[in-house]
């Protein structure tokens, strides 16, 4: 298979990425621009209906394959927050770590809960 | 007579760390490293994101290099990071049908978890006896890089401190999130990618697209809306704590 599609897919993604932030900044949005380009991404997708083998599938699933590598440089920066880290351990770790926690078990349970509550009454 | 061949360590140590080549590299290398340990134990909490970040971190400190001449290759692989979030419009678009039937709980499990995740944060960090310079910065810790760098600027926190507190959240996620769900027996596929998204970003995502597409698509949505509802919501907590 030829791998031009993919590149066809990546520039689709650039584009998106473009007119969200562009869209960001002409209205003055508190939005990142990435957020608005992937609603703009899933309007293309919706409209277009891509196959599994088009670019428009292939090009985005290459990069979500490895969403973990391009974290990694942002990671690497806690290097230079090791002293502050050493320095307010307790409120740092506790705060961050209870925090993701409560987080996601409120989430997770507040969804989980009403999912049940609607299956049982719809049915 | 001039030698041809000379003996330069210096110089072409300068080089290298201060070359774009050097970051780069560093950064598959280390990555690589990460799959090949998760794949070759099958431990979850050897993703390749934590293996990479502290191999990196570890290089970089033996070595005396600065993280900002690290980025100068580093960069370039985090330049991605934006393409790849608009990337996840794809699950989303395979999974639309379950989305839009879900769409009411979702919305309000989103809302409460942005509430929970931003009180907590502030109310934890005070209690343990943190400064109110990193309450702020530890406020928007659980939206996604891009939107919680910008909210802990616009509060007053530490903007690089909170990327680094994210990213650790997202680590924390795709390492334990879904543990943490089993124990609170949180077993709809639905539910668990929401929460990961909610609580983890993209991190927390990637960990949800290995254990499932619905997961995936969950948490990509939960993602987003939840960096929206972050936005929305920081600097009105703040007023109140």
């Amino acid at each position: 298979m030829s791998d031009l599609p993919v590149l066809k897919g990546v520039l689709v993604l650039l584009a998106c990425q473009l007119v969200g932030e562009l869209v960001v900044r002409l209205f003055g949005l508190d939005v990142p621009g990435p957020v608005v380009g992937m609603v703009v991404f899933l309007v293309v997708l919706r409209v277009r209906r891509p196959r599994p083998s088009s670019g428009l599938v292939r090009g985005p699933s290459l990069l979500l394959r490895h969403l973990q590598l391009l974290f990694v440089p942002a990671g690497v920066g806690v290097i230079d927050y090791l002293d502050v880290a050493r320095d307010h351990a307790l409120p740092l770790a506790a705060g961050l770590w209870l925090s993701w926690a409560l987080g996601l078990a409120a989430t997770g349970g507040v969804v989980a809960g009403l999912l049940r509550l609607r299956d049982r009454s719809g049915r | 007579m001039i030698p041809l061949v000379g003996w330069h360590p210096h110089e072409t140590w300068d080089w290298l760390t201060s070359s774009p080549l050097f970051g780069l590299t560093l950064t598959l290398a280390a990555y690589a490293l990460g799959r090949w340990a998760h794949r070759r134990t099958g431990n979850p909490v050897l993703q390749p994101v934590l293996v990479a970040v502290v191999v990196i971190g570890g290089v970089l400190l033996l070595t005396d290099v600065s993280y900002d001449d690290y980025l100068r290759g580093g960069s370039f692989v985090g330049f991605w990071l934006g393409p790849a979030t608009v990337a996840l419009a794809l699950p989303l678009h395979h999974e639309w049908h379950l989305v839009r039937r879900a769409a009411m709980p979702l919305l309000t499990g989103i809302v409460a978890g942005a509430l929970v995740s931003i009180c907590s944060a502030v109310l934890v960090t005070r209690v343990t006896g943190g400064s109110r310079l990193l309450q702020l910065t530890m406020a928007p810790k659980a939206a996604t890089t891009p939107v919680s760098i910008a909210l802990s600027d616009q509060v007053g926190g530490i903007p690089e401190l909170t990327a680094v507190l994210t990213i650790v959240a997202g680590i924390t996620g795709a390492v334990a999130g879904p543990w943490l769900l089993d124990l609170l027996r949180v077993r709809d596929p639905r539910a668990r990618g929401l929460a990961l998204g909610a609580a983890s970003h993209g991190i927390g995502t990637s960990r949800a697209l290995q254990e499932s597409r619905v997961e995936g698509a969950f948490s990509a949505l939960s993602m987003a809306l939840s960096a929206l509802a972050t936005s929305v919501l920081v600097p009105v907590v703040l007023l109140v704590l």
